[in-house]
């Protein structure tokens, strides 16, 4: 039993990166979720090397093809063309790298920004509570769209720009979800234990009450990320946003509107690429979320282990 | 046979783990019959609360039931089953270990007895209420037309422990599971809690299977007494039997070391060591190393035989493992 025990850990440590991956590969969906992730990161990253054609590249003569597959597709353009003779896949291609980068910065950004917030909020208590409270009601109420036009129209359109408003917009959510968990873990025996023995406030705070949050703060991040890539389509939409001749998967999906009973593909395949990004983030965030929760990890394993029973026992009877 | 309204056979539970799997009920038998006061009693991890639970099919992922089966009446019990539901929570209920967390804090105390008796007994809304009234006034409760309108954060633990027990035997059950009732509260609660169980017994012919680790309360409230061991059941008997001649050496153990007021000059016991890890559970008698008079010969695996009244899972049964540990 002696050996055994310390044994198990040991082991588990020495091989902690290989470790995670064995266990990220016995749930699949979040295995191939992690895949595309990386796959969509690094086709951003070489864009300029991947693309077929400058996504900015007009061609009067071969605008709206269909995608390859259809009666009059080519495979010069193997997702067919715009209505200005670019190449869908190329646009998809460069306009990953807008996207993310804005999806995932200004995700951090506003949830920096809202969990810090509500951290304070939460803790503090009292006066400061009220006060910083009153300020994500004023904020939540003031319209978003009239914010960012007025930023906009003072600093000029671009992806930082964009990164900024957008953060400014949207960190509110995450300031009212993490004061609330705050104030209620706040009261909770573990955290009155660890001030009274003389943890000081920073500890209190980022060791013992933040680890609750990762998991209600990966959830809400997702559910933002979505918004926030729709939110860009729809500020760039309106001139305000990426500016062409750069791109934008939102910008491709808005501008493809008017498009969409003679050219279905302007439309569908950015908005499939948004679709496969939101949701292989969902399934690996998933995957991380369970796995940052001990007792949740202990729950999946096991039911990995009952799954895998059933499976042994139906090949028996079979 | 049918006798028995509960009957457990080589019940197994285990528990699958990143670490391994935790063998948690290792072959537990035990049944009771109708009136029957029965205590489980062991240390802490020794697989009594899962007992429990297995009974009332509480048991969660990551645990499983792995083998053994639970008859109710002769019939097998189990939570998947269609009609277990109106055995469990209407003739088997359950009182839980912690009357703090175990009531809804957003509902008052009368809408929740209410809840079982209309649920299980399809009474209206006011008989179920008047219905509140008695078993508030029979839990020993003063004032209950007042309490029934109260929050569970204005009753003190004692009395949301009775709210508690109202509630178990609110659709008259025949067995009453009782996990570590009084284990949150001060000695004088206590005492009033066991006396109303006591009474119940008699006045609704209520079953009680008690869990706990304190003998004190073993001898004032039960019939018959099963001592666990590391997910195994290692003596049962009368509580006469195991309080007068204990046979197996850890209920010796367990007996020697509670302070007894009327004998003076025995000194106390206290069994060194640990119990073992259910992770990977020694083959033979798990008490193997605690255990005074073990020797080589007991490291063959151990079975419940019958020795005396009761039964013992012990090859040395009924010697005086701790003469000369004192």
């Amino acid at each position: 039993m002696a050996t055994s025990s310390t044994h198990v850990p040991s082991a588990a440590a020495a091989s902690g990166l290989r470790g995670a991956i064995a266990e990220l590969w016995q749930d699949k969906a979040a295995a191939v979720g992690l895949v595309i992730i990386l796959l969509l990161i690094l086709m951003a990253v070489f864009a300029p090397l991947i693309a077929p054609y400058d996504p900015a590249a007009q061609a009067i003569t071969a605008r709206l093809k269909p995608p390859v597959w259809m009666a009059r597709g080519t495979w010069d353009h193997l997702l067919g063309t715009d209505n200005l003779g670019r190449d869908v896949l190329s646009r998809i291609i460069w306009g990953a790298r807008a996207t993310l980068t804005i999806g995932a910065v200004t995700c951090l950004l506003a949830a920096t920004l809202g969990t810090l917030v509500g951290l304070w909020a939460g803790f503090a208590g009292g006066r400061t509570d009220t006060l910083l409270m009153r300020i994500v009601d004023i904020q939540v109420s003031f319209p978003g769209i009239f914010l960012i036009l007025l930023v906009v129209a003072m600093l000029g359109p671009g992806i930082w720009t964009l990164v900024a408003v957008l953060s400014m917009t949207n960190w509110m959510v995450y300031a009212r979800l993490i004061r609330g968990i705050v104030s209620s873990t706040r009261q909770t025996p573990y955290v009155e234990a660890a001030e009274l023995i003389g943890c000081k406030p920073g500890r209190v705070i980022f060791r013992h009450i933040l680890p609750n949050l990762v998991s209600p703060l990966l959830t809400l991040a997702i559910l933002e990320f979505t918004n926030i890539v729709l939110a860009e389509a729809a500020v760039s939409f309106l001139g305000f946003g990426v500016q062409p001749p750069a791109t934008s998967w939102g910008l491709d999906v808005a501008s493809g509107r008017d498009y969409l009973f003679i050219a279905w593909w302007l439309v569908t395949f950015p908005g499939l690429t948004i679709v496969a990004t939101v949701l292989s983030i969902n399934l690996f965030a998933n995957w991380l979320r369970v796995t940052a929760d001990p007792e949740e990890r202990e729950r999946r394993f096991a039911r990995a282990e009952a799954a895998k029973r059933r499976r042994r026992t139906r090949g028996a009877n079979a | 046979m049918n006798s028995f309204l509960l009957q457990i056979n080589n019940l197994e539970v285990n528990f699958d783990t990143r670490a391994g799997t935790v063998q948690a009920l290792r072959g537990v038998s035990l049944s009771i019959a109708p009136g029957e006061t029965l205590a489980i009693v062991g240390e802490s991890g020794s697989g009594k609360s899962v007992t429990a639970q297995a009974i009332m099919g509480l048991i969660d992922v990551p645990g499983r039931i792995s083998g053994g089966d639970i008859l109710w009446e002769g019939q097998p019990l189990t939570a998947a089953k269609v009609g277990a539901r109106h055995i469990l929570g209407k003739e088997v209920t359950m009182v839980f270990q912690n009357p703090m967390t175990s009531l809804n804090p957003l509902m008052t105390v009368g809408a929740q007895i209410s809840e079982v008796i209309e649920l299980h007994l399809g009474f209206s809304r006011q008989a179920a209420r008047k219905r509140a009234v008695e078993l508030l006034s029979l839990v020993g409760i003063s004032g209950p037309e007042r309490r029934l309108n109260q929050y569970p954060h204005e009753l003190s633990g004692g009395m949301r422990q009775r709210v508690m027990i109202a509630m178990g035997i609110a659709c008259e059950p025949k067995l009453l599971i009782a996990d570590e009732p009084t284990t949150a509260l001060d000695v004088t609660i206590q005492a009033q809690i066991l006396e109303l169980l006591a009474e119940l017994r008699e006045t609704i012919g209520l079953a009680i299977i008690l869990i706990t680790h304190d003998l004190g309360i073993v001898a004032g409230l039960c019939d018959r007494v099963a001592v666990m061991y590391a997910g195994q059941i290692v003596e049962t008997g009368s509580v006469y039997d195991i309080f007068e001649s204990p046979s197996h050496p850890y209920t010796q153990g367990l007996i020697r070391s509670t302070p007894q007021l009327d004998v003076k000059d025995e000194r106390l016991v206290s069994i060194s060591g640990t119990p073992p890890g259910l992770l990977d559970p020694p083959s033979g008698c798990a008490f193997l190393p605690r255990c005074p008079a073990g020797d080589g010969g007991c490291d063959k695996p151990q079975s419940l035989k019958a020795f005396g009244a009761g039964a013992v899972a012990c090859c040395k049964a009924g010697i005086d493992a701790w003469k000369e540990a004192v």
